[in-house]
C-alpha cells in the first residue's frame, strides 16, 4: 500500500491536517499547512470507474439504437456521470446535407462508405475530446457497428486511449417492433422530411437490407474477451459478457430494467400542507383546507384518467399520506420519497434564515444543487436518495407519484433531461399535475392544474448572487469571511 | 372534515402515519415498504455437483433476509441425509438405481411440501430450492407443483467446465462435508468425481429456445457470463443484479468505527464531533495495524462524519467519503445521553427496548431505515476486493449483521466496540471473523438490552444497562 508524498509532514505530528468543512456541501476536508484544502480524498458517493468508458451500440436500423443511448445518456447524466452521445447519423447528416435514398447506404456503393467511415472517425475524435478534455466520463457511441472490422477499429481507438469498451447490442426480429420504430422515430427524421411515409417506410426497409448481408452479431465464443450486453427481443433476454467495473454494472441493471411498454407517469406534490399556509419549509404537517379539496379533487381526476392498474405512491410523511388517503386505491409509502431535510433551517420561513442564517442563505442562492443545509441535505443527497425510486419507476407502468416540491423537482429533471442547474429551480406548483408519457426519445409533459387554490412556494434564482459585488451585511465578521474566501472559491475544486 | 378523510395518525415505533381510529386495519391501504412481490417466489437451482449451488443458494439467502425479503434454503442433500442417516458411496445416484431413484423422489416431494408450509404457515417470501434439478422432467415437477400453488419460479444454473474451480470447490466443501467423514482425502475424491458423473449423462442445460417461456439466469463460469431470460418482477430484478456483483476472490473486508470521540467520552449519541486524545492516538494505531497486514490495493471508505474522516486521515492513503455510511439519525435525540432521553423521552425510550431493529426516532431513523441506506454500499463492498471501512456503531451493527447472517433481532445488539477491528475473509458457505483489538483504551459504548421495557418502568430499571460515561 502506497504512502503519500505528505508522509514526511503528516507523520511528526499528533494527528495529520485539520479538517474544515466546507460551506457549501458541509463536506469535511482536510486543509493543509498552509490553509488551502487538498485534493487528497475523493468525495465522490462512489468510485464509478478509474478511466472513461465508451459505450457503443451494436445492430440493425430500426433496433432501438438510439433510443437506448439517448435514455442511458439522460440516467448516468442524472446520477452525476457526465456522459455524452455521439449519433453518427448527425453527423452524417452534416456531411451530406440532403439524404436521396437507401442507395447511400449500400455496400458496393464506394463513395458512400468513404463518407460513413469519414464521419464515424470525426465522431471517434469528438469522443477523445469530450473524455480527455471536457471532463467527460463516458461517451455513448451511436451507430449500427455491425460488423467486426469497425467495432475492432473502435477498440484499437479506445485501447490507444485508455478508455474502457462496453458494447450494447439490440437484436430483435420481432416485425411489429421494428415497424412501430420506424413510425415512431423513422418517419419524422430529417432524412424523410421530403417523402411520404409509404416511401419513407419502403426506403428505409431496403436501408436495413444494406446492413443485413454484413452484420455480424457480437458471439458468445468469437468475442468472448469482449465487455458486452446483448438485448433480445426489447428486454425478453440479456446475454452480458464480463462486466469489468461499477459503472458497467449499473449500466447493465439499467438497461435490464428499462421496457418500452406505453404507460403514463403522473407526478404531484401533497395538497397545500399548514405549513405550506405559514411559509415555513419542511416538517411534516397535515393538510391545510384547501389541500384536502385538492386530495379529494385529485381522486377525481384519477377516476376520470381511467388508468389501468394505476400504482400510488406517497412518501412517509403525513401530507401526503392524506393526499392518497382520498384518492381511494391502495398505495405504498416510499421513505426515499420523503422532501429534502433542511436540518437546521426546518419550520422556518425564509425570511428567518436570512436573520438567523444569513450565510447559509447565501450559499443555497449560490450553488443550489450542490448546496446542503447544516444537518440537512443537498438536491444532489436527494438524487442519489431517489435513485432506486427512479430504478422501480422504471420497471412499473402506470404509476402516480404524490411527493414534495424538492423531490418532484428531482424526478422531473430526470424525465426532461434537466441540468443541475436546471433542477432546482424547476416549477412545481401545488395542486397541478404532470402527467410524463415516453414518446419517441423523450418524454411528453401535459400539467393539469385542478384549479383549487394554493400558496406559492417557489423561489426563484434570485438576480443578486454573491459572485456581484454587493457586499455582504455586517452580521458576517471578518473571520468567517476569511474563511469562507479560502474555503469557498480559493481552492476546493467541488465548488468551483 | 370530511368523512372519508380520516385522522391519521403517526404508529409510536416505527413513526408511520396510518389512519387512525375507526378503520379496521384491513382497510389500510397504505403499505409502509415498497413491494417487492405480490406472490411467493421458488428460486430454484440448477446444475451439476460442485458448481456453486449451494454457496450461491446461502449468500443469495443471506442477503435477502438482510434486505427485509423472509428467505429460506431448502437443501435436498440435508433431506437425503436424514432420511439415509449414512452415505455409503456414489452408486446412490446412479441412475439406473431405481430404489434410490424412489427414495430421491420422495424426499424431493418432502422438500416441496415443506416449500409450501413455509410460504402459507410461515410467511415467507421467498424460497430457494438447493438441488441439482438437472433434468427437465425434475424441472417440470416443480413448475408444475408451483403453478398449481400459484408460486413463481425462477431458475439459477452454474455452468462451469473450468476442472480448476471444480477442483477448488470440491476441495474447500464437499470433502468436508457429512457424507465423507468416513473417508480419507483421495478415496473422497475419487467417489465425488464419480457422484458428478452420474449426473452428467443425464443433465440437460436450460435452453434459450425450449426453455424460453420460463425465468432464469445461467451463469458461466463463476460470472464471466451471464444469460438472463425473462425477468418478472422486481425481486427477480434485485437477484439477478446481486448474482451479477458477486465474485470469488479472496479478499478480506476490515470493519472499525472511528477512532473514540469528544461526544463519546461524554456518554452522547450521535452528533458530529471530532476525535478525542484517545481516538486520535487509535487512528495511528490503526495506520500501524494496516501497513502491518500488508494488504494489496486496499480501498479506505468513511462516512461523511468528522470522526471517521480523521481516523481515515491517520492512514495517509486516499479514501471515498459515503454519505450511505453516516451514523442512525436519532432525530430530536441528537446529542443526548440516555438519561437525558429517559428524562425528556421516557415512552421513546422504552418502546427503544421493546423493538430496537424497528424503532425509529422522532425525526430520526431506525436500524431497518439504516438498512435499506446501506444497501448500495453492501453491493458495492460485495463488487470489491480488500476493503477497509470505517464507520459508526449501528452502521457497523448493520453491516456486520450481513456478513455474518444474524437476525433482525440479535443485530441491533451486535458488540461493535471503539478501537476494535474486525477482519472478515469469506471461506467455505460463510465468514470467518478475525477481531483485533489496538490496545488503546476507550470507553464502552455498548447498551444492552435492560430488562424492564414496559412503557410503565422506573428510570433506573431503564437505566440499568447504560455504559458509564464522564
Amino acid at each position: 500500500m502506497n504512502v503519500t508524498e505528505d508522509s514526511t509532514e503528516q507523520s511528526g505530528n499528533s494527528l495529520t491536517r485539520e479538517l474544515t468543512q466546507n460551506p457549501l456541501k458541509k463536506i469535511w476536508v482536510p486543509s493543509s499547512t498552509n490553509g488551502l484544502p487538498d485534493r487528497h480524498i475523493s468525495q465522490r458517493k462512489v468510485c464509478m470507474t478509474n478511466c472513461p468508458t465508451l459505450i457503443v451500440t451494436v445492430g440493425l436500423p430500426a433496433r432501438g439504437k438510439t433510443y437506448i443511448s439517448k435514455k442511458l445518456t439522460r440516467y448516468l447524466n442524472w446520477i452525476d456521470v457526465p456522459t455524452k452521445e455521439f449519433n453518427v447519423g448527425q453527423y452524417r447528416r452534416e456531411c451530406v446535407k440532403i439524404y436521396k435514398s437507401f442507395e447511400f447506404f449500400r455496400p458496393d456503393n464506394e463513395e458512400g462508405l468513404k463518407i460513413r467511415k469519414q464521419c464515424a472517425l470525426a465522431a471517434l475524435n469528438d469522443v477523445r475530446q469530450f473524455l480527455m478534455d471536457e471532463g467527460g466520463q463516458v461517451a455513448v457511441f451511436d451507430a449500427t457497428n455491425t460488423t467486426r472490422e469497425r467495432r475492432e477499429t473502435i477498440l484499437r481507438f479506445a485501447e490507444q486511449n485508455g478508455f474502457k469498451v462496453f458494447f450494447v447490442e439490440s437484436v430483435c426480429e420481432d416485425p411489429d417492433v421494428i415497424a412501430e420504430n420506424i413510425v415512431q422515430v423513422k418517419l419524422g427524421s430529417p432524412d424523410y422530411t421530403h417523402c411520404n411515409t409509404e416511401e419513407a417506410v419502403a426506403d428505409f426497409m431496403k436501408r436495413i437490407k444494406c446492413y443485413e448481408n454484413s452484420y455480424q452479431p457480437l458471439d458468445e465464443e468469437l468475442d468472448g474477451d469482449l465487455s458486452f450486453i446483448k438485448i433480445i427481443d426489447v428486454g425478453r433476454r440479456y446475454l452480458v459478457n464480463r462486466v469489468q467495473d461499477h459503472i458497467q454494472s449499473r449500466i447493465v441493471y439499467y438497461l435490464m430494467n428499462i421496457h418500452i411498454t406505453p404507460r403514463s407517469i403522473y407526478l404531484c406534490r401533497h395538497g397545500e400542507s399548514d405549513l405550506n399556509i405559514k411559509g415555513r419549509i419542511g416538517g411534516d404537517s397535515g393538510l391545510s383546507a384547501k389541500g384536502q379539496e385538492f386530495a379529494k379533487s385529485l381522486g377525481q381526476f384519477i377516476q376520470s384518467q381511467n388508468i389501468h392498474d394505476l400504482k400510488v405512491w406517497t412518501s412517509q410523511m403525513k401530507r401526503t399520506i392524506q393526499t392518497a388517503e382520498a384518492v381511494g386505491v391502495p398505495y405504498e409509502q416510499w421513505k426515499a420519497l420523503n422532501e429534502i431535510d433542511a436540518g437546521v433551517c426546518e419550520e422556518l420561513m425564509y425570511e428567518e434564515i436570512q436573520q438567523r442564517y444569513p450565510l447559509e442563505f447565501a450559499l443555497r442562492d449560490q450553488d443550489k444543487y450542490r448546496y446542503r443545509y447544516p444537518k440537512g441535505e443537498s438536491y444532489e443527497d436527494l438524487v442519489q436518495r431517489l435513485e432506486p425510486v427512479i430504478m422501480e419507476l422504471e420497471r412499473q407502468e402506470n404509476v402516480l407519484v404524490i411527493c414534495h416540491q424538492a423531490v418532484m423537482r428531482c424526478l422531473l429533471a430526470y424525465f426532461l433531461d434537466k441540468t443541475a442547474e436546471e433542477l432546482p429551480y424547476l416549477k412545481c406548483p401545488l395542486h397541478t399535475v404532470l402527467k410524463l408519457t415516453p414518446v419517441a426519445y423523450g418524454c411528453k409533459v401535459e400539467s393539469v392544474c385542478l384549479n383549487v387554490d394554493a400558496v406559492n412556494t417557489h423561489r426563484d434564482r434570485p438576480s443578486v448572487r454573491l459572485t456581484d459585488t454587493q457586499p455582504l451585511s455586517i452580521i458576517i465578521t471578518l473571520q468567517t469571511l476569511s474563511s469562507f474566501f479560502i474555503n469557498h472559491i480559493l481552492g476546493n475544486p467541488d465548488v468551483l | 372534515m370530511s368523512a372519508e378523510q380520516k385522522e391519521l395518525t403517526q404508529t409510536p415505533l416505527l413513526k408511520i402515519w396510518v389512519p387512525g381510529m375507526g378503520s379496521s386495519l384491513g382497510q389500510r391501504r397504505g403499505s409502509s415498504r415498497p413491494q417487492f412481490t405480490n406472490c411467493p417466489t421458488m428460486i430454484v437451482m440448477v446444475g451439476l455437483p460442485a458448481r456453486g449451488k449451494t454457496y450461491i443458494s446461502k449468500k443469495l439467502t443471506r442477503y435477502l433476509n438482510w434486505i427485509g425479503v423472509p428467505t429460506q434454503v431448502f437443501n435436498l442433500g440435508q433431506y437425503r441425509r436424514e432420511v439415509l442417516q449414512t452415505y455409503k458411496n456414489y452408486e446412490f445416484f446412479r441412475p439406473d438405481n431405481e430404489e434410490a431413484m424412489k427414495i430421491r423422489r420422495a424426499y424431493a416431494s418432502n422438500a416441496l411440501k415443506d416449500i409450501a408450509s413455509y410460504f402459507t404457515k410461515e410467511q415467507g417470501q421467498v424460497a430457494v430450492l438447493d438441488a441439482t434439478n438437472t433434468t427437465r422432467e425434475r424441472r417440470g415437477v416443480i413448475i408444475n407443483f408451483a403453478k398449481e400453488k400459484g408460486y413463481k419460479v425462477f431458475f439459477i444454473e452454474s455452468v462451469c467446465d473450468d476442472p480448476e474451480i471444480i477442483e477448488a470447490n470440491t476441495m474447500q466443501v464437499k470433502l468436508s462435508s457429512p457424507d465423507y467423514e468416513n473417508y480419507d482425502k483421495e478415496e473422497a475424491l475419487v467417489d465425488f468425481l464419480k457422484r458428478i458423473d452420474c449426473y452428467k449423462m443425464s443433465y440437460v442445460p436450460l435452453d434459450e429456445e425450449k426453455d424460453r417461456h420460463l425465468s432464469f439466469i445461467k451463469i458461466f463460469n463463476v460470472g464471466s457470463r451471464y444469460l438472463v431470460n425473462r425477468v418478472q418482477d422486481h425481486i427477480q430484478s434485485r437477484i439477478v443484479y446481486y448474482l451479477m456483483n458477486i465474485h470469488v476472490t479472496p479478499r478480506s473486508i476490515y470493519l472499525s468505527r472511528h477512532g473514540e470521540s469528544e461526544l463519546n467520552l461524554l456518554g452522547r449519541i450521535g452528533g458530529d464531533t471530532g476525535l478525542s486524545s484517545q481516538g486520535q492516538k487509535y487512528a495511528k494505531a490503526l495506520a500501524e495495524f494496516i501497513r502491518g497486514q500488508s494488504i494489496k490495493d486496499l480501498k479506505v471508505w468513511t462516512s461523511h462524519m468528522k470522526r471517521t474522516i480523521q481516523t481515515a486521515e491517520a492512514l495517509g492513503v486516499p479514501y471515498e467519503q459515503w454519505k450511505a455510511l453516516n451514523e442512525i439519525d436519532a432525530g430530536v435525540c441528537e446529542e443526548m445521553t440516555y438519561e437525558e432521553i429517559q428524562a425528556t423521552h421516557p415512552e421513546e425510550f422504552a418502546l427503544r427496548d421493546q423493538d430496537k431493529y424497528r424503532y425509529r426516532y422522532p425525526k430520526g431513523e431506525s436500524y431497518e431505515d439504516l438498512v435499506h441506506r446501506l444497501e448500495p454500499v453492501i453491493m458495492e463492498l460485495e463488487r470489491q476486493e480488500n476493503v477497509l471501512v470505517i464507520c459508526h456503531q449501528a452502521v457497523m451493527r448493520c453491516l456486520l449483521a450481513y456478513f455474518l447472517d444474524k437476525s433482525e433481532d440479535d443485530l441491533p445488539y451486535l458488540k461493535c466496540p471503539l478501537h476494535t477491528v474486525l477482519k472478515l475473509t469469506p471461506l467455505a458457505y460463510g465468514c470467518k471473523v478475525e477481531s483485533f483489538y489496538l490496545n488503546i483504551q476507550a470507553v464502552n459504548t455498548h447498551r444492552d438490552r435492560p430488562t424492564n421495557v414496559n412503557v410503565a418502568r422506573k428510570p433506573e430499571e431503564a437505566l440499568q444497562t447504560v455504559p458509564e460515561h464522564l
